[in-house]
């Protein structure tokens, strides 16, 4: 029984102390964040990693997310015989949840995961360490560049899906199943409205894009510097920023939509 | 050399798409291009049952729109709903007995205010109140008056 409580305690203090330091090295980062501005190649070169290496896998999936909800919500809206609405239904659904939620997803896995390991793997051949010795702080040098690219790419990423998604809906609605042209825009522009959806869901991608940013760099830097702690990193920043961002959506999806 | 000047171009190009693809959202998805127009004068309506008028509903005349609901709200003077509307500038025309009605676009459709513009030669000016109105039709109350008549019919006969 002590024996159990103990191990109960041991685990709380570990996961308390995971945090505590999560939120110092955010603290590390964000200091390092003018350094970023002075140095913007950096930047860019991980923008590319991060995010044009990402765009293969956000456009398809975007699309083929939008021909779905474009068949799938024609079945349904045309028991009701208001098939014209389709186009309402495949843009609110994608800007406000379907895009931001899913880019991020797609990120955690296409980036996300590639930040720690490279991270990780920096740490466990310790050229952090050398860059340390080179009096270059490595902090600024490889963590800082990589989450400001991260915090840029993910709200163009989630944009370009639901953008593409729509596009998708497009093809399948009007092109495949006949809706008329005409009213799937008409009543998509008159239902989405540019503050209350657009750029809600701009915002959420934003909050994603940071969280997202925070867990990959932070697992990669806290990873254990061997082949299996930089393993273990990276499958810990894919489920936990899965978590963090669907916890975080319902939480924004309460504040911006659920209050009237 | 070449190397940077490619990804450099790459990200370009994304960064391209990324706001390529938010231009797409704001003017070819939403309704950005009424956000100008938010300018308007406000006028007040007072009716006894608004049914399930909600804010940001369309109001019509002749099913053209107009303009929006931005308000509902209860009199406590009068013991009726108070309804806002706020016309666009553009239709300043509209006589001072003029009459707004809550009608339902469809079956399953949301509801919107309708004006029928009067006869009068003065027109309605911001803060001005339509006077005639009519409320929204209540389901239940009309199949109540239906069976209610239905029920006095067989008693007659």
């Amino acid at each position: 029984m002590i024996n159990w409580l103990q191990n109960l305690g041991r685990r709380a203090m570990r996961v308390f102390e995971r945090l505590g330091r999560a939120h110092l090295f955010l603290w590390q980062v964000m200091t390092g964040l003018p350094q970023a501005i002075l140095r913007p190649s950096l930047v860019v070169t991980q923008l590319y990693s991060v995010g044009v290496l990402s765009m293969v896998i956000i456009v398809v999936s975007g699309l083929n997310v939008g021909m779905v909800l474009g068949l799938q919500m024609y079945n349904t809206l045309s028991d009701f015989g208001s098939e014209e609405s389709l186009g309402q239904v495949v843009a609110l659904s994608l800007v406000r949840e379907l895009g931001p939620v899913v880019a991020a997803l797609l990120f955690a896995g296409r980036a996300g995961s590639a930040l720690t390991a490279e991270i990780g793997l920096m740490k466990a051949t310790e050229q952090l360490a050398g860059m340390a010795m080179m009096a270059v702080d490595p902090l600024r040098r490889v963590v800082v560049p990589r989450f400001v690219a991260a915090c840029i790419a993910m709200p163009l990423l989630a944009a370009i899906f639901s953008a593409v998604g729509v596009m998708g809906g497009y093809f399948v609605g009007v092109g495949l199943l006949g809706v008329d042209s005409g009213s799937f825009w008409s009543t998509m522009q008159s239902r989405v409205d540019w503050h209350e959806d657009v750029l809600n869901g701009i915002i959420k991608s934003m909050a994603f894009g940071f969280v997202a940013a925070w867990i990959a760099v932070f697992e990669g830097y806290d990873a254990i510097p061997t082949s299996e702690g930089v393993s273990r990193a990276t499958t810990r920043t894919v489920v936990e920023t899965a978590l963090a961002v669907l916890a975080l959506d319902f939480i924004l999806t309460a504040l911006m939509f659920g209050v009237d | 050399m070449q190397q940077t000047r490619i990804i450099e171009i790459a990200v370009g190009f994304f960064i391209a798409c990324g706001m390529a693809a938010l231009f797409v959202l704001a003017m070819k998805v939403s309704n950005i291009t009424s956000i100008g127009d938010n300018k308007g004068y406000t006028l007040t309506a007072h009716f006894d049952n608004i049914g399930g008028l909600k804010v940001r509903a369309p109001v019509t005349i002749g099913g053209v729109r107009i303009g929006r609901v931005t308000g509902v709200g209860y009199d406590e003077q009068r013991y009726q709903a108070v309804v806002t509307l706020q016309i666009d500038d553009k239709y300043r025309r509209l006589p001072e007995d003029s009459s707004a009605s809550i009608f339902t676009a469809g079956l399953l459709g949301e509801q919107y205010v309708a004006l029928e513009p009067g006869g009068s030669d003065t027109f309605l000016k911001n803060g001005d109140s339509v006077k005639l109105t009519q409320s929204a039709l209540v389901m239940e109350q009309l199949i109540g008056r239906f069976l209610f008549q239905k029920a006095s019919e067989g008693t007659t006969q």
